[in-house]
């Protein structure tokens, strides 16, 4: 379409000032204050007081703070994991269906996905919490269940076991409990990369190996594995980055003991109103989560060169 | 990794048809909808608890809809998300061409600054804007959500235009200028008519997540611009009665409604 | 009117430090069938894209019906093109592409109307107005392509490969549909592809293009018989290339010695002198081959290689020096063809007119 250049420079400005507007005054602009927020101090009455100080960074060194980052990146990680473990085999799962199946899988999949997340954490919430689904089977009928049996046969572990289903089981406010909720709210980010590797792999590829005297196990290890590698890495970033900032599964599905950095992060602000290390903490963050990002295009790229 | 009974040829498929990715698929898409579904049933549950069932009802729907605060909410919910999806849909548009059609120096910046909002944790976006708008002393209510909104909305909408761009054929507008139509007749005949499916594609992503965002909305929402999600947010917390199972279900099923019907929509377009 | 349809001087274009067209000055003209032909990558669809305004040239000018063209953009040019894909509209029906440049150019709708039929008749395209582009074949598909230029009455009509998204026998029969519709409209056509067969059969001139420069302008006849350079000799048709040096010039012959062994006798083309380095062009089928020397100048060599194609049959002959020649004798039939057996002793000859000397 370029075929008037003086003209183009205004029509440039034209197309792109009101986004890079709106976006400097109130994204870059927004981010450059927490950034110079989190060298402040808190003043006494929750405000800010401008006196530079890197308090706020030493503050993160606190074992209190390492904790909640080493918990924070520990439970990325296994929600991660297990994301893996389970879309892996899901992205072959739809990819060997009949063609015209898939794309409804896919959109069977994805479905969960737009409806809204509290909505989808809180459907946890009812199975997970002391009266809630499983617990009220439980110390309902598996309790009942027991009582009868240590009626009819008296043996010795029955108390044990009735000990046991008297109370509810401890679910709900676990760790466990927020990396069910995460896997839950992401999978979808992890099959989707994966399928696209999958599907673009050439089956031929496989027949070859399997006529050069390779089994199945060392065709998948030594062919089908390299190849979708790939979509491997972009969905583990895919999940992996969303999980580290995750606030509202562990704000519902965890408990105290379960904070994550999101939960800091929203303490500081809404209840201990200490802006400046409530900002301190989010741009480490946004340093996690861009260092995160920065990897995946790292290696998206040179996945894309390794196969091109 | 998978078992072939004797005398089927060997399978083209990687891995074959396996049974156990068979078991592993249904067991997958049953942990995905078995929460939903118990959801929705235990929302016409008489009983409080779910997991007892005490018979049909549609008491907590009546109720719900006799709520004002939820009628409220929603149809706050339904402007910020107008608004929003609409401002974000014309910018990001526009800056979706600019960047695919023109190179020029401060390209790579526009194109970082595009990104971040989408990489950058909610929760961060959220304390960025409640310092801004504290600092700037401009008083939050709805104007602020919408602000907010747009700002991450420009991001997904450009992504999903420029999507649509990197693909359009360029002859398509030569051949509309060969043939006579000038600047303005090409991009009204021939550009803008083909990036239409994007262009939809991204005002309806916006929507949604304008109507989904919560932890956003939570921290620059001033007082009486509740929101939906605010308002099952607070349900949830506050553990109130099974109206917030009914609400949970209603807004699951539109939301699944809508989505399939935009997709069926891309499906007719496609081609 | 003018004497030409198009007039390129001097045109160049670079992008960035590439150089696509470089210094090119061809004259199109009126009613001609004309044709850019050239490997990928040669410069003629620049060359094209420049005729009808897709793009700026660095320098140089180029008219149009005797009108400069610099700064006039494509909207306004009366040059219509057929783009290589088609570039067909696909949300639009078949009438709506066809009539999308009377539109712009605000004619009448009745007048639309009858001219649109009358161009999807003349493609013989009737009954598909309401079809859209991506139900259609791909033989569909390019002649509304075509009707969708046509239907303007343009005074020099650019196609860009237009036929090379279609199978080989669809595009045998289009080549001759599209020489006829030519001669029918009486419209300049400015026709590129890269498939020589195609230029040779369709066109009236042929420029041969390489590296972004026109290397040779002529008819058909002329580029295949008398190559300006070895790339044109190569690129039309096959060609024996036997590089040596002029060791005589006589009045109407020169003797070449390739590899310092073999001695051939050429008819001499002006301006060679003793001492230069040439090149021989032999065209396959211009070689006789004979079991028995017929004469002195005979060329011994042993046959390396027989194909039997078809039509004809091509031995690969390899001669004192072991140098490969082509050798293409058609197959008559019958035993009338005489048939060499593999490492069989033959001769060549050729009449000294039938090869070429080329000192480019």
């Amino acid at each position: 379409m370029a075929f008037h250049l003086r003209r183009d420079t205004a029509r440039l400005l034209a197309l792109i000032s009101p986004s890079l507007t709106w976006l400097v005054v109130f994204f870059l602009l927004p981010l450059l204050i927490v950034f110079a927020i989190s060298f402040g101090q808190r003043g006494p009455y929750g405000g800010i007081r401008w006196d530079l100080t890197l308090a706020n960074y030493a503050r993160l060194l606190d074992p209190l703070y390492l904790r909640i980052f080493a918990r924070t990146l520990a439970i990325s990680l296994a929600t991660t994991g297990i994301s893996l473990l389970i879309g892996y085999p899901m992205a072959f799962f739809i990819a060997t269906r009949p063609r015209r199946w898939r794309n409804g899988l896919l959109i069977l999949l994805t479905i969960p996905f737009w409806t809204n997340f509290l909505v989808r954490t809180y459907a946890w919430l009812l199975i997970l919490r002391d009266n809630g689904l499983i617990n009220l089977f439980w110390t309902g009928a598996v309790h009942t269940t027991i009582q009868q049996l240590a009626a009819w046969f008296p043996l010795p572990w029955w108390d044990e076991l009735l000990r046991a289903t008297a109370e509810p089981l401890r679910l709900f406010g676990t760790d466990g409990a927020v990396i069910l909720g995460l896997v839950y709210g992401w999978l979808p980010d992890m099959v989707l990369p994966c399928y696209a590797a999958v599907e673009r792999l050439d089956p031929r590829l496989v027949e070859a190996a399997q006529d050069l005297y390779a089994n199945r196990v060392r065709a998948f290890w030594r062919v089908v594995f390299p190849l979708t590698r790939s979509g491997i890495i972009v969905g583990s970033i895919l999940v992996f980055v969303p999980c580290v900032g995750a606030y509202v599964t562990p704000d519902l599905l965890g408990g105290a003991r379960t904070m994550m950095i999101g939960n800091v992060i929203y303490s500081q602000f809404m209840m201990v109103r200490d802006y400046p290390f409530g900002s301190a903490l989010s741009f480490v963050l946004m340093a996690l989560m861009l260092m995160g990002t920065m990897i995946y295009f790292r290696l998206g790229a040179e996945e894309e060169r390794r196969l091109a | 990794m998978s078992r072939r009974s004797p005398g089927t040829p060997p399978s083209v498929q990687p891995l074959g048809r396996s049974r156990w990715l068979t078991v592993h698929g249904v067991m997958t898409y049953l942990f995905l909808y078995l929460p939903i579904v118990i959801l929705v049933i235990f929302s016409f549950n008489v009983s409080r608890y779910v997991g007892v069932w005490r018979g049909f009802t549609l008491q907590w729907y009546r109720a719900l809809f006799a709520n004002e605060a939820i009628g409220a909410a929603l149809r706050n919910s339904l402007i910020v998300a107008a608004a929003s999806a609409f401002i974000a849909t014309v910018l990001g548009t526009m800056v979706a061409i600019g960047l695919e059609r023109y190179r020029f120096r401060l390209r790579a910046f526009v194109d970082a600054l595009l990104y971040l909002p989408i990489i950058i944790p909610d929760i961060a976006m959220a304390v960025m804007l409640l310092l801004f708008f504290v600092l700037s002393r401009i008083s939050l209510g709805l104007w602020t959500i919408i602000i907010a909104h747009v700002a991450f909305n420009i991001s997904y909408v450009a992504l999903v235009v420029r999507a649509r761009l990197a693909y359009f054929d360029v002859s398509l507008e030569e051949a509309a200028q060969d043939l006579y139509a000038d600047e303005w007749q090409t991009f009204r005949r021939v550009t803008l008519p083909l990036l239409m499916p994007g262009i939809i594609g991204g005002a309806l992503l916006a929507f949604t997540l304008s109507l989904d965002d919560f932890v956003i909305t939570f921290f620059v929402a001033g007082p009486g611009a509740t929101t939906l999600p605010l308002r099952v947010y607070s349900m949830i917390k506050l553990g109130v009665t099974p109206e917030i199972n009914a609400l949970s279900a209603l807004m699951l099923v539109i939301s699944i409604v809508l989505v399939l019907a935009s997709t069926l929509l891309a499906e007719r377009r496609v081609g | 009117m003018p004497e030409y349809a198009v007039e390129l001087r001097g045109v160049s274009k670079s992008f960035g430090p590439v150089v696509a067209v470089h210094d090119v000055t061809l004259a199109v003209r009126e009613g001609e069938f004309f044709a850019l032909l050239g490997p990928s990558g040669c410069g003629k669809t620049t060359t094209l894209r420049l005729i009808a305004g897709f793009e700026q040239p660095t320098s140089g000018e180029i008219y149009i019906a005797g009108q400069p063209q610099r700064e006039i953009p494509p909207y306004r040019r009366p040059v219509n093109t057929v783009f290589q894909n088609y570039a067909l509209f696909p949300h639009m029906t078949v009438y709506e592409n066809v009539a999308f440049g009377l539109q712009m150019q605000r004619v009448p709708r009745a007048e639309i109307r009858r001219r649109v039929e009358e161009a999807l008749e003349m493609v013989r395209l009737p009954g598909l107005e309401d079809r859209r582009p991506r139900e259609l074949s791909g033989g569909q598909q390019q002649r509304v392509a075509l009707a969708r230029a046509l239907v303007n009455r343009p005074r020099v009509l650019l196609l860009d490969e237009p036929l090379g998204a279609l199978d080989q026998k669809l595009r045998k029969a289009m080549q001759l549909e599209l020489k006829a519709l030519q001669h029918r409209v009486g419209i300049t056509f400015i026709y590129v592809t890269h498939d020589q067969e195609e230029a040779l059969t369709m066109s009236d001139r042929i420029a041969v293009m390489n590296q972004g420069r026109v290397l040779q302008v002529g008819t058909p006849e002329e580029v295949y018989e008398r190559p300006a350079d070895r790339f044109v000799a190569d690129f039309i048709g096959e060609t024996n290339l036997l590089e040596g040096l002029v060791t005589e010039v006589q009045a109407d012959r020169a003797t070449v010695r390739v590899n310092g062994t073999l001695t051939l006798q050429v008819g001499a083309t002006e301006g060679i002198a003793t001492g230069q380095a040439v090149a021989v062009a032999i065209r396959p089928e211009k070689i006789a081959l004979h079991s028995q020397p017929p004469g002195p100048y005979a060329i011994p060599g042993v046959v390396h290689e027989v194909v039997y194609s078809g039509a004809d049959i091509r031995y690969l002959v390899r001669l004192t020096d072991q140098t490969l020649i082509q050798v293409r004798l058609q197959n008559m039939g019958n035993g009338s063809t005489p048939h060499f057996p593999r490492e069989e002793r033959v001769y060549l000859t050729w009449r000294p007119d039938a090869a070429r000397l080329l000192t480019a």
